[in-house]
């Protein structure tokens, strides 16, 4: 015990001593968590679009103010020619181009259907998938004003369907995205900063040193593993507190059912950077083997790509990936509330994940060569 | 006299490369133990064997009756190894260091002091300096601390003097032979052959060969011809000059001075001078000089080519 947190004191001693360590434990990571929340974001906004208006009336110049109207849309020219509003697509210069045929008034004075085309840039995907539902629910509101104005509230639309978001009402990106983003910074503070520690002493030859004293293999890792607990839980809080301060993140679960979790994550996280410490030479190859997994990791955490998104195999492979779980718990646990009980299982697979890597990192990490 | 170490057919190999020849060696408790060779012969792959930190292909090594593979646990316990890079904790200061290592050994620097007082002494007034502040010198004598702390009864030092100024190699050595007091083993390798003079006994050590073993005096004495030092106004053809003498045995620069040697017993200096004069030398000075151990070493290489 006593040679443990002798261990302990010599970490936090080198930690503390090391100049650009500090910056990197706790300033980096709150940048990251300010940049991040507010600039990783789905919802899309100031889309380009062009109107190639063919009626040229009231009622499409109406049609045309609702899309100036809105948030979602920057309206860039409205053109009366088709090839022309079709070029500027080609060339990059617009992400739309929405076409009002001829006769869209008459039409409708008429109660013809009419029909509306809309071309869009489909290279980022998301944002033409997003940018055609947007136009959608514009062009229908505006179909059922006008629909109300006549007095004829049959014939078109008769369904409309009334949303209610739960756990996170008015759809705000940062709610979904800040519990996210913290799990993220500890794993990667946790993974990165224990691989390099005991591959660090590899390359300056002081773990030679060690080697030859008696300290047994678990009061080692023990002590070099307790300060990144203490460092990850402590970045935990402090994101946790400005997420509520500046992005007034919804937390309604217990912040202590949040922190046992993270607990046992750490684990996990730690287990990782260990057994890449012991398999490596230096700190260059304990970097790229870290990345190698972190992006796998991040990319399939469920965090930028929903899970049920992926296809099935996919799904599968996320079973094995730390952050989901600690992902979804978050999101439980902060925005819905959740208690122990519905996060049990996680912690079972989280704690279990853990176990293994730890007593494997542990395993291969050999006092002689 | 206890046998203190004692290695038994030891074989290293890194790949293609033999780095240890079937070793054997006994190394007495209480002496000092030189193991002299020149970079590259396997003398730290021998010391990491020792420490327990390297497993051999073949052969068994025990110190004071334990098996360095069985008994490592245990081993441990009673050893000091001096790595030949300064491992300690550079950014961690002098007195830091010292009780790290203390504590993973289970004591205190307090109790210990009466042993480590001789050196940690001198670096006490800096105990608040970083370790990676340190000049050479005090660096391995902080190390040297480090590694007595514990009361260890064997001290492997793989090339403690190495990087370190005159001055302080010499009391190093100083240090060393008064640890003896305290019946400690002492193995030390070193690349200096003047060094050797300063052990017991030492290991003359070439390519994972080990060529002599005795004490340095016998070493010298041995030297089986009369050596001669010889200088001339022209250091830059004398000693391919020399090699061309039709009775050389060998010939080598030695600081200002060529070593020279003559396969014949019967030698006049006469001879020579009239040999290196008719080469166009002048200021010719030839005189009998005795044995070090380095003409020692370069005698056992030359008879193993």
């Amino acid at each position: 015990m006593r040679i443990i947190l002798f261990i302990i004191r010599k970490e936090f001693r080198q930690i503390f001593r090391n100049k650009a360590m500090l910056p990197i434990i706790f300033i980096i990571p709150m940048i990251q968590l300010l940049i991040l929340s507010n600039a990783a974001t789905f919802e899309i906004q100031n889309i380009n679009i062009v109107v190639v208006d063919d009626d040229n009336t009231v009622t499409s110049h109406r049609l045309i103010s609702k899309l100036e109207g809105s948030p979602y849309f920057n309206l860039q020219e409205v053109l009366n020619n088709r090839q022309n509003g079709l070029k500027k697509l080609d060339k990059g210069q617009t992400n739309m181009v929405l076409e009002i045929p001829l006769y869209f008034e008459k039409n409708i004075t008429n109660h013809i259907p009419v029909k509306l085309q809309l071309s869009a840039d489909a290279i980022d995907g998301v944002k033409a998938g997003l940018g055609s539902g947007y136009i959608q629910s514009i062009v229908s509101e505006f179909g059922n004003a006008l629909i109300q104005v006549s007095g004829q509230t049959t014939a078109i639309g008769g369904v409309r369907i009334s949303y209610s978001y739960w756990y996170n009402e008015n759809l705000d990106y940062k709610t979904f995205m800040v519990p996210g983003i913290l799990v993220l910074l500890i794993t990667m503070i946790g993974s990165f900063l224990s691989g390099m520690n005991i591959v660090r002493e590899k390359e300056i030859g002081t773990i030679e040193q060690l080697n030859v004293t008696p300290i047994k293999k678990h009061q080692f890792i023990i002590g070099k593993l307790f300060p990144f607990i203490v460092i990850g839980i402590f970045e935990l809080s402090f994101g946790l507190a400005l997420a509520r301060i500046i992005f007034h993140t919804p937390f309604i679960g217990s912040f202590w059912l949040i922190i046992a979790f993270a607990l046992v994550y750490m684990l996990v996280v730690l287990g990782i950077g260990l057994l890449i410490s012991t398999i490596t030479d230096t700190q260059q190859q304990a970097m790229f083997i870290s990345w190698f997994f972190m992006v796998i990791f991040i990319l399939m955490s469920g965090l930028f790509t929903p899970i049920e998104n992926m296809p099935l195999w996919a799904q599968k492979i996320t079973l094995f990936n730390p952050i989901r779980y600690f992902i979804e718990v978050m999101r439980m646990v902060m925005l819905k509330g959740a208690g122990f009980q519905e996060i049990k299982y996680h912690f079972l697979i989280v704690g279990g994940y853990g176990v293994a890597l730890l007593s494997l990192a542990t395993w291969r990490y050999r006092k002689t060569t | 006299m206890q046998v203190a170490v004692k290695i038994e057919n030891i074989r290293k190999t890194y790949g293609d490369i033999v780095a240890l020849k079937d070793i054997s060696l006994r190394i007495n408790e209480g002496e000092i133990f030189g193991i002299i060779g020149p970079d590259g012969s396997g003398k730290t792959s021998l010391f990491r064997i020792l420490a327990t930190l390297l497993l051999a292909d073949s052969g068994t090594v025990s110190l004071l009756g334990l098996d360095v593979v069985k008994d490592y646990k245990a081993l441990r316990k009673m050893l000091g190894y001096m790595p030949g890079r300064f491992s300690l904790y550079q950014d961690l200061t002098v007195e830091e260091n010292i009780n790290l290592f203390a504590s993973l050994f289970g004591t205190t620097v307090a109790a210990q002091y009466d042993i480590i007082k001789d050196i940690y002494s001198q670096i006490e007034p800096f105990k608040d300096r970083r370790a990676g502040k340190l000049s050479g010198g005090m660096k391995q004598k902080l190390a040297l601390s480090c590694v007595l702390v514990h009361k260890p009864r064997i001290l492997l030092l793989d090339e403690p003097t190495t990087g370190v100024d005159p001055i302080s190699r010499k009391e190093f050595w100083g240090i060393l032979k008064r640890l003896k007091a305290w019946n400690i083993t002492i193995v030390v390798s070193t690349p200096y052959m003047d060094e050797a003079m300063q052990c017991d006994r030492v290991a003359l050590i070439q390519d994972g060969n080990i060529m002599s073993v005795d004490t340095p005096d016998n070493i010298v004495n041995e030297f089986p011809a009369r050596l001669y030092a010889v200088k001339t106004s022209n250091k830059h053809t004398i000693l391919t000059d020399l090699r061309d003498f039709e009775y050389t045995g060998s010939a080598f620069a030695f600081g200002d001075h060529i070593h020279f040697t003559d396969v014949r017993t019967e030698f006049t200096n006469d001879e020579l001078k009239a040999y290196l004069e008719e080469k166009g030398h002048t200021d010719i000075d030839i005189s009998e000089t005795t044995a070090t151990i380095e003409d020692c070493f370069i005698e056992l290489m030359r008879k193993k080519i």
